[in-house]
């Protein structure tokens, strides 16, 4: 996806806030972030890791640094399979004039050689935030890899997808009402921005204020259409 | 051995992929962890698994893997089915739980 495609389309869906979370890669989201504090849209960079379990979650951070730091992370644990463009496509990273900059030769939908704890833990400890993705699914989910939350999971929020049928869902783990949740489009295609989203009552576009908002979102925050 | 004698013998059913079951089985592989499968699986093997989703058809095509054989009666998905049929690898699948479908068919291939 374009990065001048996302931005427009976030505006289109007068979106204030995104987030960008490339599977296991952090390379793109500055470049996105850069074209979007000229254009009036607050990126939030991260990825999105794969645990050791094969559960998706998003790590958000704050800054260069902090970014390089995660990017250096993700390139450290990222077990190493070859790509074949042909089955999965080419994993480019290109700035806003389309021009590549880089080519991911290692599978980037693979796993890290990381647990779940292990890549909280490390998020955590650079200020970020953690939120199990798409807990809802039935792959790659927290819920279809272990099954439960596990009690002692650090989570700042966890996130519903644009799919899920937020009521009966919470019948089913009720014990999971009190948790803070986000929902997200999970956009692998523009057209797919913004099919649901989160109100967050923040006070500036900063991302202590934005994480500070997550944390206290609750089911009414969510919105789909 | 043949993926069709082995369907046979093992009574499984065929979800795709008719035209593909002349190939070559030359051993199987039992994992629902598809970085597990990416990282040790080999060319020519049955995986064994109850993941449905359309990402085992990336795997089975990145890996050259014979076919796939869902247990417990599972069903795979749409464009997993589709995929399939564009890779040219067979879905198969049984009611059997995956510890009874190895066994059984392990001794076949041994």
């Amino acid at each position: 996806m374009s990065p001048v495609a996302i931005i427009n389309k976030a505006k289109e869906k007068s979106l204030d806030i995104i987030g960008i979370t490339d599977h296991n890669s952090t390379r793109m989201a500055p470049i996105i972030r850069d074209l979007g504090d000229r254009e009036g849209v607050y990126v939030l960079c991260g990825a999105e890791v794969t645990t050791r379990e094969e559960v998706h979650v998003l790590a958000f951070v704050d800054g260069n640094n902090a970014l390089s730091l995660l990017q250096e992370y993700l390139n450290r644990y990222l077990i190493r399979i070859p790509n074949n463009p042909d089955v999965f496509g080419y994993q480019l990273v290109v700035n806003e004039n389309e021009e590549v900059l880089y080519q991911e030769e290692s599978l980037l939908i693979g796993t890290i050689e990381q647990s779940l704890d292990q890549v909280e833990e490390f998020v955590h400890s650079l200020g970020g935030i953690f939120i199990p993705a798409h807990i809802d699914k039935k792959s790659n989910s927290l819920l279809s890899q272990l099954g439960f939350l596990p009690p002692g999971l650090n989570v700042d929020a966890l996130e519903l997808s644009a799919r899920c049928v937020v009521k009966s869902f919470l019948n089913e783990y009720s014990y999971l009402s009190n948790n803070n949740f986000i929902c997200s489009s999970d956009a692998h295609y523009v057209k797919d921005i913004g099919k649901c989203f989160t109100l967050l009552d923040v006070k500036n576009f900063s991302f202590e204020a934005v994480k500070e908002a997550i944390k206290k979102s609750g089911v009414n925050n969510l919105i789909y259409h | 051995m043949k993926l069709k004698e082995i369907s046979e013998k093992l009574d499984l059913k065929l979800f795709s992929c008719e035209e593909e079951l002349g190939k070559e089985v030359t051993g199987g592989y039992a994992s629902d962890l598809l970085s597990d499968v990416m990282g040790h699986s080999k060319e020519g093997q049955l995986w064994i698994t109850l993941q449905t989703h359309k990402n085992v058809m990336g795997v089975a095509s990145l890996k050259d893997l014979a076919g796939i054989i869902l247990v417990k009666g599972f069903t795979p998905d749409a464009e997993t089915i589709a995929l399939s049929q564009s890779e040219g690898i067979p879905i198969l699948g049984t009611d059997m739980e995956a510890f009874e479908l190895c066994g059984r068919l392990y001794n076949l291939l041994n």
